[in-house]
C-alpha cells in the first residue's frame, strides 16, 4: 500500500483490499489482541491527556474542565468497562431448545418451539462475530469522544477499523493520525484524514459496517451510498432536544435545575452538541422567574470567557448570526446577543417566544442561543413535541410522577432524561442512539460491541433421534402425526406411534 | 394511492390505537383463529401459486406462523415492560430504565417462496411491538397476495393493519413514502433499491436476503440419515426455491462418490422413479424461473457433470433434483444464488479446505456442516461468517424462536423471529430518572483546580469523591 496521499489520488482501494487482508488473517479476532488494543487507547487517555485538552482548546476553545468532563474522562472509564467485560460479551450465548412440556401459570401444555419434536434433541446458541472491516465517522464537536467510543466498541468486537476524523477539528484529526498509530495496532487500525471529498471515496467502497455521525444531509448521502453494496449503517444525527420544565416550588429545586440547564446548553462546547438543549419550554408564568435565575447564575458561572467554547468557524458563526437577523425574532432577545466576530464568540443568548415558525424554532440551533417557549399549562407541551420531529434527547425538569409517566408514554425520542441533561451520555448500561429524524442504531457500552457484530445462530443436532414423518413421500397418517405432535398432544401421538406405525 | 394509506395509518398510530397491549394481543388472536379456520383456504392458495404439497405447507407455513402468533401472544406482556437498569455513580442517585416504545408505522415487503409465512411472520412482530403495518405481499404469488387482501381485513384491525397489493409500480409508490420502517425479503438486487429508498426518508431498514448456502459433508457420518436430511432440506423446501436451501455440497474427492449413491438413493426413495409425477415436490414458481434455472445447464461444460435427474417438464412448470459433480467454478451455476432444484457437488483434497473455499465466497444466509468430528465443528462455528448455522442437519435452525434468524453481508441486515421480531420494530428508549439531590458544583464553570480534582474522582467512580462533590465541595463564596 501506497502513503496515505498515494491512497487518496486512487480512492482508498488499495487501504481497504489490504484491511480486509489483515482482516482475513484472524488477527484482530484474537482476545489477546484486543485487549491489548484496549489498554492500548486507555494508555493513549493517560498518556496524552494534555494534548488532548490543548488541541480541543485550540479547535474549540474548551476549557480543559469541560474536556475531561465530556471527553477523556468518560472515555476512560467507558474503555475500562469494555476491558472488564468483552470476554463475556464475545463468548457464545446459550439459547433455549428444550420444549417446555407444562407451562407454569397454566394447566394447558405450552411450547417455545414450533417444530419441538421434529428438531429435538439439539443444542443452540449465537455465537457474536465481528462484522470485518468498518468505517467511523466522526464528528468536530466532541472530536475524542464521537471517535474514540465507537473505536472501543468496533476494537473489542474483534474489527478492523479505519476512522476519519472530521477535517472541521483540525488539530484534533492530526493528533489522532499522529497517535492512534503509536498506540494501537496501525496495520488494522487505520486514520483517513480529509474532508467530504475523502468521505465520499470512502464510501465508494463495501464495509462491514458504518457508523456517521453528524448531519441529516451527509446521513443520507452515507445511506445511499452504502446501499449499493449492502452495508449496514448507523446514524447518529442531530435535533431540536427539548427542555420541559415544569413549575417548581422550592428556590432550591429551580436553581438545581437552572445549574443543569446552563450546563447542559453553554456549558457544552456552547451548544453545539447533538444533545444539548436546544430550547426551553415553560408555563406563562414560571417563564419570568425562570429567565431571572438564569441571568444571576450564567453570571455566576461564566466569570471568565475561557468558561465557555467558542463557535467553531466563520461559517456556523455567521449562521447563528443569521439566526437573529429576522427582526420578528430579534426582539424576542431578552439576555446576551452580543457577538464577536473577532474571537468568534457568542454571549450566552436567551430569546422569549420568537415565532415558532422562524429558523431559529424549525431548524437545529447547535450554539448558544436559547428560546424559551412558553405554554398554558405544562402538560401542553406533550402536544407541541408530538407534532414534531423526534428529537435525540428530551429532557423534563418536574417532580410530578404523572407527567414523567406522560412524558415517557406519550412522546418518543432517542432518550429521555429528568432533571438533569447530558448526563446519559456518559452511562455504560443505556443505549445512546436516535429514533426516527435523528438516527438510528445505537451504542456506548456493551452496545458499542454489539453494533460492530453480528449474531450468529447456531443449532446443533445429533444423529441420533429420527422422526420418519418429516420425510416424503407424506400421506395423511403422517400428516396426522404431525398434528399430534403440533398440537403437543403428546399422549395421542404416542399411542399413534404404537398402533400406526406402518 | 400509497400516501393515502400512510396518512391513515399514521392518524391511527398517533391516536395511540396501536399502544395498548390489549389491542395487539387482540390482533395476534384473530391471527391465530384466521390461520386456524382458513387452513384449508391458505393450502389451497399455495398449492395454486406453486404447486406446494399440502404437508410443506402444513410444516413449513401454517404452523410456523401460529406457533409464531402464539409465541409472540405469550411473550408480549414482559416483552412491552421496561427493563431496570444499573445506574452510574456519577448520576448518583438515578435510576435508569430501557423503555420499548413502537417505531411508528411500517412497510413490510414479503417474497413468493413462502408467500404465507413471510408475510405474517413479519407482520406478528410489528403488531406485538405496537406498530400500524402496510403488507405488500409478493406479486408473483398472486393466489396467497389476494387470500390476505380479502382475510385480514375480516379478522384485524384494518385502520392499523392493511394490506397493499401489486407489482413493481405499487411498491415504487410505496417505497416513496415516509416509513419508520422498512422490512423487505427478497433478493440483492431489490435490496439494493429498497436501501437506496429508504435513505432518503433517513428510514432504518432490515434486509432478508439469499446467498449460496453450503452444505459440508464429512465422511464420518450417519450417510443415510444426513443424505436425508440434506435431501428433505432441499427438495423438501420448495424444491430448492428457499433461501436456507442449501445451495451446493463440498466433501472430499474420495467420499464423493459413496455421497452421489445415497443422494440418488434416497431421492429415489422419497420421489420415485418419476420424480416430475411425484405430489410431494413444489413446481417451479413461473416460467422466468423456469427459464432462469433451465439456462444454468445448458451450457455443455454444465449439462456434461450431471449424475443424476435433470429432466424437465415446461408445460407443469417442473424440475427434477438434479445432481452435478465438479461444475467448473467460473459458470453461473457455482457463482449465483441456484434457488432451484439443481444441488451440484464441489470436491476438495481434505475436508478442511472446504471451510476456505466456503470463505472465499460472500457471506451466506445459512451454512450447514455434517461431521461427527468435534474439532471440524468447532473450526467451522468459529471460522466461517454466516447468518446462522446448523451442524448435522439443515434449515431447521429457523425453528427456533430463541434464535435470530437473520443475514450478515451479502445475505442481509436485521434479524427476527420469536422476540428478535419484536426489537426488529422497537426502539429502545434509554430513561434516565434524577432528582433534585445529589447536587455537585463541582460541574459547573468557573473550573477551579479542586472541582477539576473532584470531578476527576467522580468520573473515576470514586465513593469519596461522590461523598465530598455531594456535601458541596468546594465551597463557593456566594
Amino acid at each position: 500500500m501506497g502513503s496515505l496521499a498515494e491512497e487518496r489520488a486512487l480512492g482508498y482501494g488499495g487501504l481497504v483490499s489490504d484491511l480486509r487482508e489483515v482482516y482475513e488473517s484472524g488477527r484482530t479476532k484474537d482476545l489477546e489482541w484486543r485487549q491489548s488494543q484496549l489498554r492500548g487507547l486507555l494508555r493513549l487517555l493517560r498518556e496524552k491527556e494534555e494534548e488532548i485538552f490543548d488541541v480541543l482548546c485550540e479547535d474549540l476553545g474548551k476549557h480543559r474542565g469541560e474536556s475531561f468532563r465530556d471527553e477523556v474522562g468518560s472515555l476512560a472509564k467507558s474503555v475500562e468497562d469494555k476491558l472488564q467485560n468483552f470476554k463475556k460479551w464475545a463468548a457464545p450465548e446459550k439459547a433455549s431448545s428444550l420444549l417446555r412440556l407444562i407451562d407454569s401459570d397454566c394447566s394447558q401444555p405450552v411450547y417455545l418451539a414450533a417444530t419441538p419434536l421434529v428438531a429435538f434433541p439439539a443444542t443452540a446458541f449465537v455465537m457474536p462475530e465481528p462484522l470485518g472491516v468498518v468505517l467511523i465517522f466522526s464528528c468536530w464537536n466532541l472530536p475524542i469522544g464521537l471517535t474514540l467510543e465507537p473505536l472501543s466498541g468496533a476494537l473489542a468486537a474483534g474489527n478492523a477499523v479505519v476512522v476519519k476524523p472530521s477535517e472541521l477539528a483540525p488539530s484534533t484529526a492530526a493528533f489522532l493520525a499522529a497517535n492512534l498509530p503509536k498506540y494501537l495496532d496501525s496495520k488494522a487500525v487505520k486514520v483517513v484524514e480529509g474532508g467530504p471529498d475523502v468521505g465520499e471515496k470512502l464510501m465508494e467502497h463495501r464495509w462491514d459496517k458504518v457508523l456517521f455521525t453528524g448531519s441529516s444531509r451527509v446521513g443520507r448521502l452515507i445511506m445511499t451510498k452504502a446501499a449499493k453494496h449492502l452495508t449496514p449503517v448507523a446514524l447518529e444525527l442531530g435535533s431540536k432536544c427539548p427542555c420541559i420544565v415544569d413549575w417548581l416550588d422550592s428556590n432550591r429545586d429551580s436553581q438545581v435545575a437552572v445549574n443543569r440547564i446552563i450546563a447542559a446548553k453553554w456549558g457544552t462546547c456552547a451548544g453545539q452538541a447533538c444533545i444539548a438543549i436546544d430550547y426551553v419550554l415553560v408555563e406563562e408564568e414560571f417563564a419570568p422567574i425562570l429567565i431571572e435565575l438564569f441571568k444571576s447564575t450564567l453570571k455566576r458561572f461564566f466569570t471568565k470567557p475561557e468558561f465557555m467554547a467558542r463557535i467553531l468557524n466563520k461559517k456556523h458563526f455567521q449562521r447563528l448570526n443569521d439566526l437573529l437577523d429576522d427582526p420578528k425574532v430579534a426582539s424576542t432577545v431578552v439576555h446576551g446577543g452580543y457577538f464577536n466576530a473577532k474571537t468568534l464568540s457568542i454571549e450566552p443568548t436567551i430569546l422569549l417566544n420568537p415565532p415558532l415558525d422562524s429558523d431559529i424554532m424549525t431548524e437545529e440551533i447547535f450554539g448558544p442561543l436559547l428560546p424559551i417557549i412558553t405554554v398554558k399549562k405544562i402538560e401542553d407541551s406533550i402536544k407541541f413535541l408530538k407534532s414534531r420531529p423526534k428529537p435525540l434527547a428530551i429532557y423534563g425538569f418536574t417532580r410530578n410522577e404523572k407527567l414523567k409517566r406522560r412524558i415517557i408514554e406519550e412522546t418518543s425520542s432517542g432518550s429521555v432524561t429528568f432533571n438533569d441533561a447530558i448526563v446519559q451520555y456518559g452511562m455504560d448500561s443505556i443505549p445512546f442512539g436516535g429514533v426516527g429524524a435523528s438516527g438510528f442504531g445505537q451504542y456506548h457500552g456493551k452496545y458499542s460491541f454489539e453494533m460492530f457484530s453480528h449474531k450468529k445462530a447456531v443449532l446443533k443436532r445429533s444423529f441420533l433421534i429420527e422422526f420418519m414423518f418429516r420425510y416424503p413421500p407424506w400421506d395423511d397418517s403422517k400428516i396426522g402425526l404431525l398434528r399430534h405432535a403440533f398440537r403437543y398432544d403428546y399422549i395421542s401421538l404416542f399411542l399413534a406411534l404404537l398402533g400406526l406405525r406402518r | 394511492m400509497a400516501e393515502a394509506v400512510v396518512r391513515e395509518l399514521r392518524a391511527s398510530f398517533t391516536a395511540g390505537r396501536t399502544r395498548p397491549v390489549e389491542w395487539r394481543a387482540a390482533q395476534l388472536t384473530a391471527l391465530v383463529r384466521m390461520i386456524e379456520e382458513k387452513e384449508a383456504d391458505i393450502s389451497a392458495a399455495l398449492q395454486a401459486d406453486l404447486a406446494k404439497p399440502h404437508m410443506e405447507s402444513y410444516l413449513h407455513e401454517i404452523s410456523l406462523a401460529k406457533a409464531s402468533c402464539k409465541f409472540s401472544l405469550k411473550g408480549m406482556k414482559s416483552w412491552t415492560k421496561p427493563e431496570k437498569v444499573p445506574s452510574a455513580i456519577t448520576t448518583f442517585p438515578s435510576t435508569a430504565q430501557i423503555v420499548p416504545e413502537p417505531l411508528g408505522v411500517v412497510l413490510i415487503i414479503s417474497a413468493w417462496n413462502y408467500p404465507f409465512l413471510l408475510s405474517i411472520d413479519p407482520v406478528i412482530g410489528a403488531i406485538a411491538a405496537g406498530n400500524a403495518v402496510v403488507l405488500k405481499p409478493s406479486e408473483i404469488a398472486p393466489a396467497t397476495s389476494s387470500l390476505f387482501a380479502k382475510l385480514l381485513p375480516e379478522y384485524v384491525d384494518n385502520s392499523c393493519i392493511k394490506v397493499v397489493e401489486g407489482g413493481v409500480d405499487e411498491t415504487t409508490d410505496l417505497l416513496e413514502q415516509k416509513w419508520d420502517k422498512i422490512f423487505y425479503t427478497g433478493n440483492g438486487t431489490i435490496g439494493r433499491i429498497v436501501m437506496a429508498a429508504a435513505a432518503k426518508h433517513l428510514t432504518p431498514v432490515a434486509l432478508e436476503l439469499g446467498g449460496k448456502c453450503p452444505v459440508i459433508v464429512d465422511s464420518d457420518v450417519d450417510l443415510h440419515v444426513a443424505v436425508k436430511r440434506i435431501v428433505v432440506g432441499k427438495w423438501g423446501c420448495n424444491n430448492g426455491q428457499a433461501c436456507i436451501a442449501p445451495d451446493y455440497i463440498i466433501t472430499t474427492k474420495s467420499f464423493a462418490p459413496e455421497l452421489v449413491d445415497s443422494l440418488k438413493r434416497v431421492i429415489k426413495r422419497f420421489y420415485g422413479e418419476d420424480p416430475l409425477q411425484s405430489a410431494d415436490m413444489s413446481r417451479i414458481v413461473n416460467s422466468k424461473h423456469f427459464n432462469r434455472l433451465t439456462s444454468l445447464v445448458e451450457d455443455k461444460k454444465v449439462a456434461d457433470k450431471i449424475v443424476y435427474g435433470g429432466q424437465t417438464d415446461e408445460k407443469q412448470l417442473k424440475i427434477a433434483p438434479t445432481l452435478l459433480l465438479d461444475v467448473p467454478l467460473d459458470t453461473a451455476l457455482m457463482t449465483g444464488e441456484i434457488f432451484g432444484p439443481y444441488l451440484p457437488i464441489v470436491t476438495v483434497e481434505k475436508i478442511e479446505d472446504s471451510i476456505d473455499f466456503i470463505n472465499s465466497k460472500t457471506k451466506p444466509l445459512a451454512a450447514y456442516l455434517f461431521t461427527k468430528n468435534k474439532k471440524l465443528q468447532d473450526n467451522f462455528v468459529t471460522n466461517v461468517p454466516a447468518g446462522g448455522m446448523l451442524v448435522n442437519d439443515v434449515a431447521l435452525h429457523l425453528t427456533n424462536p430463541h434464535l435470530p434468524f437473520g443475514g450478515v453481508g451479502e445475505s442481509g441486515m436485521g434479524s427476527y423471529h420469536g422476540k428478535f421480531s419484536f426489537d426488529c420494530f422497537t426502539h429502545k428508549k434509554a430513561v434516565l430518572i434524577r432528582g433534585f439531590g445529589g447536587e455537585a458544583t463541582a460541574r459547573y464553570p468557573p473550573y477551579t483546580q479542586e472541582k477539576q480534582k473532584i470531578l476527576r474522582g467522580l468520573i473515576n467512580g470514586s465513593f469519596i469523591a461522590l461523598i465530598l462533590a455531594l456535601l458541596g465541595f468546594p465551597r463557593e463564596k456566594r
